[in-house]
């Protein structure tokens, strides 16, 4: 019960950095509430027993913090911010999510017939509504040998990303590697090599 | 300017750690299918290794054994091994069919797949970061 709390209060957090790094007028101020808020991400990952993904979260987060520092400090903006009125983004936003929440709730989050599993329960392992799904039978067959329909792996979220789902991490990568071969074609400086010139 | 990197106090730890976090990269990348980790974790944490090496030594220093060619090949490499593990599934009866042994908690082909996966995105965010903080340079910097 504690952990929830907890894990509101970092939601709660993570929502006023990210308000500040929208609203604040300093650029280099704005990254670091980002970072912030990825970092406050990382502990609720951690919290809610998902190293794999708290540990990546953290990676992420550094590289974008230093990536967008660096970039911040060599150029320095000096445009002049123009006026926004915060007050109404917010009041917007805020509207927004509790119409969510409403909604969601409406759908059922209690009762028998729940659409939405207790906290904490995967969503794919037969709670309320949901039909049984895949994800308890790969927790269960996950460390048994192949002739059993398993994998080998200790690691569930491993089995999962490069055994039951294989397909699907093979275009994560695809789409990694074509975004990042697409990012040298647009950043580099010149297009063309000129004579003599070496890269 | 010779030295473009930052103090010797930096320089000087980031050769002490920068060893440690690649080998904790890589790591968490082979361990990935018997503990927390995996392929794209641990490329991640190699990336912040050379992302380390760059800070401090500056593009001068680092340039002589990580150049944006490299990383691209490297993540070339990656992403084609990705897909080699995925068609020597067909030695078995089909795409992405795992059949190297199981037995001892190997996971049979997971562990190539995230070598593969450690390569392709350790290359490519290490790369983006090359492109970003090293193209977009004033000529008399770089």
């Amino acid at each position: 019960m504690g952990v929830e709390y907890l894990i509101l209060a970092l939601i709660g957090f993570m929502l006023i950095a990210a308000l500040v790094a929208v609203e604040t007028r300093d650029l280099l101020s704005s990254v670091i509430a980002l970072g912030a808020a990825g970092f406050a991400l990382s502990a609720i990952d951690l919290l809610l027993g998902a190293p794999d993904l708290a540990i990546t979260q953290v990676g992420v987060e550094v590289i974008t913090l230093v990536l967008l520092i660096r970039a911040e400090v060599t150029r320095r903006d000096t445009s002049t911010p123009a006026l926004r009125d915060a007050l109404r983004t917010g009041a917007v936003l805020l509207a927004g999510g509790l119409v969510l929440a409403v909604v969601l709730l409406a759908v059922g989050a209690f009762g028998d017939k729940a659409a939405l599993p207790a906290f904490g329960e995967p969503v794919l392992a037969g709670g309320g509504a949901v039909p049984p799904g895949v994800s308890k039978d790969y927790l269960e067959k996950m460390t048994l040998t192949r002739a059993e329909g398993g994998t080998g792996a200790g690691n569930a979220v491993t089995a999962v990303l490069l055994d039951y789902r294989a397909y699907d991490t093979l275009g994560e990568a695809t789409v990694i590697f074509v975004s990042i071969i697409g990012a040298y074609a647009i950043i580099r400086r010149v297009g063309r090599k000129r004579e003599g010139e070496s890269l | 300017m010779k030295h473009s990197g930052m103090t010797l106090i930096v320089r000087s730890v980031a050769r002490l750690v920068t060893g440690f976090i690649c080998v904790f990269g890589v790591y968490t990348a082979v361990t990935g299918h018997v503990g927390p980790g995996g392929g794209f974790s641990g490329g991640v944490i190699l990336a912040i290794g050379g992302l380390l090496l760059v800070l401090a030594f500056g593009r001068h220093g680092s340039l002589s054994l990580f150049t944006e060619g490299r990383c691209r090949v490297a993540g070339a490499v990656g992403a084609l091994g990705f897909v080699l593990v995925a068609l020597s599934g067909y030695a078995q009866g089909g795409f992405f069919v795992n059949g190297l042994p199981h037995e001892w908690e190997t996971g049979g082909t997971i562990l190539l797949s995230d070598l593969a996966v450690l390569l392709n995105v350790a290359a490519g965010l290490f790369g983006a970061f090359l492109a970003l903080s090293a193209f977009r340079r004033r000529p008399r910097e770089v």
